[in-house]
């Protein structure tokens, strides 16, 4: 029992011991299914028998126009999302710190409601209000509004904009909670300063705000990068499935579930979930590097 | 200090993020949600608040009910049954009632669970793939029936010897989509999906001011593509308003190019041998006239690609098309979605491209398989051929499910095919098995092998819209489509 009680209450010990269950977790859930990743992707896998096949699907995707349509198709939806999902949160969570703004809570339950909407339902919602059929919620808006009717999700450019409709929609709430809580961070001290000597709300926000809240906006931005990357729900709901016309709906992670789980081609969809997991982790870490976050502290 | 550990904790945030994105393909069952998952975590690590909300909505999604039914004897052996119609769910339940008073020592007792068709298919796999977790029946639709049969007696029952009694009077062309490589029969069909033409006679009264008879008369003396839109155009002359048409054709069904290709002969998958070639002159002779009616206003694009879907119910009522072809199966749709349409519709041949061509194809279709998971692989087999194939199964197919059976016995059985107590046989001008009938040595078969989902996915999302919805020239898109098929043979 002593030696018990010596082990735990071991300052050397302890540690790794609390830390244990997240290891194994991240081991057993992660690292593993990683490596797996990794080794199919060399391989073909049919029912009857699994092969080396050596780098034959990673050569079979550099041809593969289809694939190719999907990186585009989540590059600009990534970028579109961080033009949209990082300055406008910002700007309301400056608002709701702000004394602008009345009902506070109201307005943010508003805002991080959608998150917490189940995507198949707002999904097939959204679906049906962007029909083409001239009774679809949007076609009587822009019928309304003297635009005429719009085949929305068999064009390119709206196709699109309703994927980002969507996106903002659901995500606004989240990046805005982020912002806030960095807001909370800043030492209102600062402010202070900044009124005595005469800055105007502008320069404060300018100043103060945004320089501040640079750890959270790298933060926003690193999980927005990867998000927007590996953006599938949304798609495969607004579609009703992973096809789209002309594929304007498919993303990378679109069609690693259409060949892996779709087409059962697991060593296929293997490579090009690496291919993915290696876009993401260049940009964020070349994103990361200009943004400072590995250099030194200076203080 | 404090920089450095907010940059370890973002690495780590964004390591496992995308690790647990890239699981999701190894980890096959949980791949849907695994987007969320990935956001999950992202949002675990900012605040504990966020992530129990998160988690809230994963579960909220895995609560959506899932319609199961239990039939039969409690006591009798149980199978599990999965499909993605709750119609067909029901089919085995009359069935297995029947089964247990005519087989009161072998007694069976079903559940039949209903998912949504994608899933249902996603689920099959994975459990064939791992080996375990598979029901002991399963339905797979046509499209989807070359990814399970690649596994053959690997995953499947060979279904040969239990289909063998009621063989002979079964359209062979549908017993042969439903078979592997090895030449095996691993799926029972429900029906033959023979295409032919629908036509609203009532509206086509209505607007080029004759009767009934005469319409119909018209529409009999259609024999070629030729006379079916010159029938059109005469029509669309007639009622001369905007948004009216005389057919929409597909950007998301490739039935029309089928209907080309039986009618020729051909079949772009090759079979089991031949490589694949889209590039076919049917292929190409029938994409061009759709395009030129396109752009001369006899047709409309299919509104959402097909008219076997909700815009497409819709378009019909709104009676924006009076005639398209489509597979029999289709005259569900209307007792289902459309029954105000009751004593409108005619049920005629399909037109062909030269006088004396075979006009039909068998078109669609779900396949139902027993797997070698199974723990009562005999009982399983023997119940879903009787069921599927025998007469009692074959008369409830009809009934219930309004499908044109294969059994070609009954075609011209005047108790089956003229009960006008069958709600499909009240709701058409005429009687559809008769049509049926007409057409039995002209129905012919397009092979469903490993490259057909990638030759379907091609041209529903992209070739066929290319070519109807943005003018681009045929042979071009052709072009287009043989190279994504190369690439994958």
């Amino acid at each position: 029992m002593n030696k018990f009680k010596k082990f735990f209450y071991s300052q050397k010990v302890a540690p790794y011991v609390f830390v244990l269950p997240f290891i194994l977790s991240f081991a057993f859930f992660w690292i593993y299914p990683l490596c797996s990743t990794i080794t199919m992707s060399f391989q073909d896998i049919t029912p009857t028998g699994t092969e080396w096949v050596g780098l034959k699907n990673f050569s079979k995707l550099l041809k593969d126009t289809v694939f190719h349509t999907a990186i585009l198709n989540s590059f600009e939806y990534m970028i579109l999302t961080l033009v949209l999902l990082i300055p406008f949160p910002m700007l309301f969570a400056v608002l709701m710190d702000s004394r602008l703004v009345k009902a506070k809570g109201f307005w943010k339950a508003c805002l991080y409601v959608p998150a917490l909407t189940s995507v198949v339902i707002s999904g097939t919602l959204f679906r049906l209000m962007f029909s083409e059929y001239a009774t679809g919620q949007m076609n009587v808006i822009t019928t309304f509004l003297g635009l005429g009717t719009f085949k929305w999700l068999k064009m390119k450019a709206t196709g699109l904009t309703a994927l980002l409709i969507v996106c903002c929609w659901r995500w606004t709430g989240v990046n805005m909670l982020y912002f806030i809580s960095g807001l909370k961070a800043i030492d209102t001290a600062l402010y202070e300063s900044a009124d005595i000597d005469g800055a105007t709300a502008w320069q404060k926000f300018r100043y103060v705000t945004i320089p501040l809240l640079k750890p959270t906006t790298i933060y926003v931005l690193t999980i927005s990068v990867y998000a927007g990357l590996s953006m599938f729900m949304e798609s495969y709901m607004l579609w009703a499935g992973p096809d789209s016309p002309n594929n304007i709906g498919l993303t990378i992670v679109g069609y690693l579930y259409k060949r892996g789980i779709t087409k059962n081609q697991l060593g296929y969809g293997s490579a090009v979930g690496i291919v993915l997991l290696v876009i993401a982790l260049a940009i964020n870490i070349v994103q990361l590097v200009l943004n400072g976050t590995f250099k030194k502290e200076e203080d | 200090m404090k920089k450095k550990v907010l940059a370890t904790l973002l690495s780590v945030a964004m390591v496992s993020s995308v690790l647990a994105g890239c699981g999701g393909s190894g980890d096959s069952a949980s791949t849907e949600s695994g987007s969320e998952a990935a956001e999950t975590t992202d949002a675990a690590e900012e605040t504990a608040d966020d992530a129990a909300a998160e988690e809230g909505t994963e579960e909220a999604a895995a609560e959506e009910e899932i319609p199961t039914s239990t039939f039969g004897d409690p006591n009798g052996t149980h199978l599990e049954m999965w499909t993605f119609v709750e119609l067909h769910g029901q089919h085995y339940g009359n069935m297995v009632e029947k089964w247990n008073e005519e087989n009161p020592d072998r007694t069976i007792e079903i559940t039949c669970t209903t998912y949504p068709y994608a899933d249902m298919h996603t689920k099959l796999l994975t459990s064939l793939t791992a080996g375990t977790g598979a029901p002991d029946i399963c339905d797979v639709e046509i499209g989807q029936f070359p990814n399970v049969v690649a596994g053959e007696s690997t995953w499947l029952v060979p279904m040969n010897d239990y289909a063998a009694p009621y063989l002979e009077t079964m359209v062979k062309a549908r017993m042969d989509v439903y078979a592997g490589a090895d030449g095996n029969y691993y799926g029972i069909p429900y029906h033959v999906g023979a295409f032919v033409m629908y036509y609203n006679v009532a509206a086509m009264s209505e607007a080029m001011g004759l009767s009934q008879d005469e319409v119909i008369a018209k529409i009999d003396s259609v024999v070629t593509w030729d006379d079916y839109a010159a029938l059109g155009q005469e029509y669309v002359d007639a009622i001369a308003t905007e948004g009216k048409y005389w057919t929409s054709v597909d950007t998301a069904g490739v039935d029309w190019q089928w209907i080309a290709m039986a009618e020729y002969g051909d079949d772009w998958t090759g079979g089991f041998d031949e490589p694949a070639n889209v590039q076919l002159d049917s292929v190409k002779q029938m994409l061009t006239m759709e395009q030129n009616w396109v752009n001369s206003g006899l047709a409309q694009v299919s509104p959402d690609g097909h008219v076997d879907l909700e815009a497409g119910f819709q378009n019909i009522l709104d009676h924006n098309i009076v005639s398209f072809p489509k597979a029999m199966w289709y005259m569900s749709r209307f007792t289902n979605y459309m029954p105000e349409e009751s004593g409108n519709w005619y049920i005629a041949k399909c037109p062909v491209f030269e006088a004396g061509q075979p006009c039909s194809v068998g078109v669609g279709g779900t396949g139902t398989v027993v797997t070698q998971q199974s723990a009562n692989i005999e009982l399983a087999a023997e119940f879903l051929a009787w069921a599927k194939m025998s007469e009692e199964g074959e008369q409830l197919i009809w009934d219930n499910l309004g499908f044109d059976v294969c059994n070609t016995a009954l075609w011209n059985d005047d108790a089956f095919a003229h009960d006008d107590s069958n709600q499909y046989n009240a709701f058409f001008i005429n009687y559809p098995y008769d049509v049926l009938y007409s057409i039995k040595d002209d129905i012919g078969k397009i092979y469903s092998v490993a490259i057909s989902p990638t030759i379907n996915e091609q041209f529903c999302n992209v070739t066929l819209n290319d070519i109807l919805e943005n003018g681009m020239d045929v042979d071009e898109a052709l072009q287009a489509a043989q190279d994504v098929v190369d690439l994958e043979q």
